[in-house]
């Protein structure tokens, strides 16, 4: 699956973000996901006669850290609109969204492409809408069933400049967006639950031609990989298309990602006039210097900044870095790991290979992690201090992984603690050497290479537990002594 | 009687709320037939309140508004009490949440006898659109009262109730009390709650009260009048007490006579009025100013684009889905939508939509919705510049007096004319008061607007106080 090189793909991106707040947008009810149906609903969302709608100061607040994470423009003065459309589950008849003055414009972010290079995706417009409800076409023939708790869920519609170019771009333009809003915890940033959505604007045109061709958009793409793969599939449709003479129709087309491919929406789907104009039931939203200049001060450390901190403070390596601040809980974990004494370096090595292919392999995700971040940081710290070695690490570990004990109880009851007292590894040394004469002989015959044996079998002896600079030292000066 | 009069006969127990409730509900019930001003009596609600009123009157907790009998447009909604907007798709409705301002009235422990007739949705000067029946004038019952508050006015007017709420997008307070000769206050857009009535024209929408007197009017505006948190285009203002702002005399206010407010084809006898009106307030100390409201004739034309576009949004969402009146055996999603609608609507209410719609849609928006609001805003202007100069503004209420049952119901730009003076304060969003100042040959009432600043409503209410305390014009009642 790869287009023609003749050609290259303009790609914009429409991501429409669900907010965390706390109640719906304009009325006091639960965003609680997956409750019975209309349980979660009121006269205001659902839009009885003579009810007005009143704006959710935690969305707005929400929606300047988000404007603030892009570096976007916050607006002082933003304005909600009406979009006018007649469906079951919208109950008001429109939509209330912002239209001419959304409150956040020009903003951008920088996505890393696969061969390194960065590039700036420059953000058009963010701004705040209602969500609508569901329409459930199951059960009883003939009949439809409107779950109307979704009614009235803040979104954010983040739209971009039609800045990317492939398909990959477009792939790593919303994995850092969406690691954005997760950092900012404003939104879950779950696809398949929908709390993440995004269509995608593409056309086509050949290289060094400026005139952006005919575009279609693509909607129903339920995960980054169908984004992707949409997006590919779209540009080779359009390519053929072109190449066989004939031109693109504007239109809109769902992804079905159980073929593979893309049809039409029927034309009726879409053929909306939805006569904006300004909610007239809402104020315009002012927005003062100072109420986004506290916001700033809270603002989170963004992906960006941390990791170039983690590489510039911490001395880790960019990929490390990379990997730890992919998520907002990766890079919460490894800081608390730190935080408990443990060498960036060796907290960075432990996460990124022993925690994360462990959970890779049981399928979990960091959060189900029963290994807790402060456990993992005291493990290190007890081999930064001698007194376990790095291999009963790794068997601390595995106990840890399975019951979520802390490493200094397990060291305890398994009696791991590391053997640092030279007496007694002298005794057990004195004992190795009587039990090998053979190989004692062909050390000093110059065979250097047995030392490896007499270290094996003086950490058997001791179980592993014996220091292993001290159990060289000693063995060392018995030899040549 | 009067409110004022009737506070003072609870206060002092010479008369109890149920006794006066009683007498209330037995004169609805001999006349409400012939008037046809209420849609719903609401009997034992009403006793209820009465009575609870009683109490309240003997422990010490009574306001000057417990015990009085009211009757509220139905468009307030009222929890459990059928809430019709005049429209048969709400015939059935009853809402299971109160409208601020029925709220704020219950609270202070009036009586609500029942739900006013009003024009369907607001959207009529005749009363006649709506689902229930027309309205008729108690000073004429072939004569239409005015509307869409036509009910309240009528009710008023036949002396069912002390006093009434209405609301008024285009003049739905002021024209009907004009034509059925009582006190009728429009406030400030954003001084009284807008939650729980059922909208028209949200940025045009405000709820005020009619009554005998300014006196009265002073009382229930105080009750019903703040801001909201559940309306966020409810004002962020103290409320003045408005009855103690009430004067006799106008000594050294400034009063605004604008040009356009009188065409040379006004009524002569509304003009007449309006003139002896001038010579009172002079007499009163008060001084008069001729001033230019240049953008009025453009209000007529702005108004019916900005109020139908936002009222075919509002009443999208009658769609037979959640509430209201849903169509028989419908075949199809789409023929659910048609038929629930057109069969739910009335004539007037559905052109209404199909106007919005137009005026709304691609290409025609900058033609027509961004040049009305822009246009609305040079209206607005025009006022400002007015009241650097002068404290209040006075003109007609109506271009008539009270028309005949069926005269212009057909004619809808004939109709519309029926606004001419009201609509301006509507676009700018101040308040303006309409009191009866004359009568016709026929015996008709005469009423003239007062308009004032943002807000200034105790001035309002403290001229027409003024003027009804040096003339008879409010003590006019029709023969029984």
């Amino acid at each position: 699956m790869s287009h023609d090189p003749l050609y290259e793909m303009v790609i914009g991106l429409e991501v429409h973000a669900q907010m965390r707040t706390r109640s719906k947008i304009f009325c006091g009810c639960s965003t609680t996901f997956g409750a019975e149906a209309n349980t979660q609903i009121c006269p205001v969302c659902a839009a009885f006669p003579g009810v007005l709608p009143v704006l959710n100061t935690e969305l707005v607040q929400m929606a300047i850290k988000t404007g603030l994470a892009v570096h976007g423009k916050i607006r002082e003065k933003s304005e909600f609109s009406r979009k006018n459309y007649f469906y079951p589950d919208l109950p008001a008849g429109y939509q209330i969204s912002q239209f001419e003055l959304p409150i956040i414009e020009q903003g951008e972010l920088t996505i890393e492409r696969d061969d390194g290079s960065h590039k700036r995706i420059g953000i058009t417009r963010i701004h705040m809408e209602v969500d609508a409800g569901k329409s459930l076409h199951e059960g009883i023939q003939g009949a439809s069933w409107i779950d109307l708790n979704r009614t009235g869920t803040p979104l954010l519609e983040i739209v971009s400049e039609p800045d990317l170019s492939t398909p990959q771009e477009a792939g790593a333009y919303l994995k850092k967006l969406r690691a954005i809003l997760r950092y900012l915890q404003v939104c879950d940033g779950n696809m398949e639950e929908g709390s993440l959505r995004c269509d995608a604007n593409v056309s086509v045109r050949r290289h060094g031609h400026t005139k952006l061709g005919t575009r279609t958009e693509l909607k129903n793409l339920n995960s980054i990989r169908n984004v992707m793969r949409a997006i590919e599939y779209e540009a080779n449709r359009q390519i053929d298309i072109l190449e066989s003479g004939g031109s693109i129709v504007q239109e809109t087309r769902l992804w079905d990602a159980n073929i593979n491919a893309s049809r039409p929406m029927r034309n009726k789907e879409e053929a909306h006039d939805y006569r904006y104009f300004p909610e007239p039931d809402l104020p315009p939203l002012v927005i003062t210097q100072q109420r986004i200049d506290a916001v700033a001060q809270h603002l989170p450390e963004l992906p960006d900044a941390k990791r170039q901190r983690f590489v510039r403070d911490l001395g880790l390596s960019e990929y490390d870095a990379g990997v730890l601040t992919a998520t907002r809980e990766m890079a919460m974990f490894f800081e608390e790991s730190v935080q408990q004494g443990a060498h960036p370096k060796t907290a960075a090595n432990w996460i990124s290979v022993e925690l994360l292919g462990r959970l890779n392999r049981e399928n979990l995700e960091i959060e189900q992690s029963k290994v807790s971040p402060n456990h993992l940081g005291r493990l290190i710290t007890l081999i930064q201090n001698n007194e376990i070695s790095g291999k009963i690490a790794k068997q601390v570990f595995d106990i840890m992984f399975e019951t979520g004990a802390n490493p200094e109880t397990i060291v305890q009851e398994h009696g791991l603690k590391q053997v640092s007292d030279t007496g007694a590894i002298e005794s057990i040394i004195a004992q190795v050497l009587a039990d090998n004469p053979q190989q004692v002989q062909q050390y000093r015959e110059g065979k250097t290479k047995v030392m490896g044996f007499l270290v094996g079998q003086v950490m058997k002896a001791t179980q592993g537990k014996a220091n292993p600079t001290a159990v060289n030292a000693i063995l060392q000066d018995k030899l040549t002594g | 009687m009067t409110l004022v009069q009737a506070a003072s006969l609870l206060r002092t127990r010479q008369i109890s709320a149920q006794e006066l409730t009683t007498a209330f509900l037995e004169r609805i019930q001999r006349l409400n037939p012939i008037i046809n001003a209420f849609i719903t009596v609401d009997h034992e609600g009403a006793m209820q309140a009465a009575k609870q009123a009683d109490a309240r009157l003997n422990n010490g907790t009574a306001t000057p508004m417990t015990g009085i009998p009211i009757g509220v447009k139905d468009l307030f909604c009222t929890e459990n009490l059928t809430t019709t907007c005049g429209s048969k798709m709400l015939a059935q409705f009853r809402p299971p949440y109160e409208s601020t301002v029925t709220r704020k009235l219950k609270e202070a422990g009036a009586v609500i006898l029942g739900k006013t007739n009003m024009d369907e949705f607001a959207m009529g000067s005749s009363n006649e659109t709506s689902f229930f029946g027309p309205v008729k004038n108690p000073w004429d019952i072939s004569r239409i009262p005015g509307g869409s508050s036509g009910g309240s006015a009528a009710a008023l007017a036949a002396q069912l109730a002390l006093a009434t709420i209405g609301s008024d997008t285009g003049g739905s307070i002021r024209q009907p009390a004009a034509l059925t000769g009582i006190t009728g206050l429009k406030p400030t857009y954003g001084r009284v709650s807008r939650s729980g009535m059922i909208a028209f024209a949200s940025s045009l929408d405000q709820a005020g009260p009619m009554a005998w007197s300014a006196a009265d009017a002073a009382m229930v505006l105080h009750t019903i009048a703040g801001y909201d948190p559940l309306d966020s285009t409810s004002i962020q203002a103290d409320v003045p007490d408005y009855v103690n702002a009430l004067a006799t005399r106008m000594d050294g206010i400034r009063i605004g006579i604008p040009t356009e407010y009188r065409p040379d084809n006004l009524n002569a006898e509304i003009q007449k009025a309006l003139t002896e009106a001038e010579q009172t307030f002079r007499d009163l100390g008060a001084s008069l100013v001729p001033i230019s409201l240049p953008h009025t004739r453009y209000a007529i034309p702005t108004y019916y684009i900005i109020a139908p576009a936002e009222a075919s949004s509002n009443l999208a969402r009658y769609d037979g889905i959640r509430f209201g009146y849903r169509c028989d055996d419908p075949k199809d999603l789409k023929d659910m939508y048609t038929r629930s609608r057109n069969e739910g609507f009335g004539a007037e209410v559905k052109r209404r939509i199909m106007l919005g719609t137009y005026v709304l849609s691609s290409g025609y928006y900058d033609a027509y919705y961004r040049k009305a609001q822009k246009v609305r805003r040079l209206i607005a202007d025009d006022f400002h510049q007015a009241f650097q100069h002068v404290d209040l503004i006075l003109t007609p209420t109506t271009p008539t007096t009270a028309f005949p049952l069926g005269d212009k119901i057909d004619d809808p730009i004939a109709m519309y004319l029926s606004d001419l003076f009201t609509i301006s304060v509507n676009l700018a969003g101040l308040p303006a008061m309409s009191i009866p100042c004359g009568a016709d040959q026929l015996g008709l009432p005469i009423g003239m607007q007062m308009i004032a600043p943002i807000l200034k409503e105790d001035k309002l209410l403290s001229a027409a106080h003024a003027f009804q305390t040096a003339t008879p014009w409010h003590q006019r009642k029709p023969e029984p």
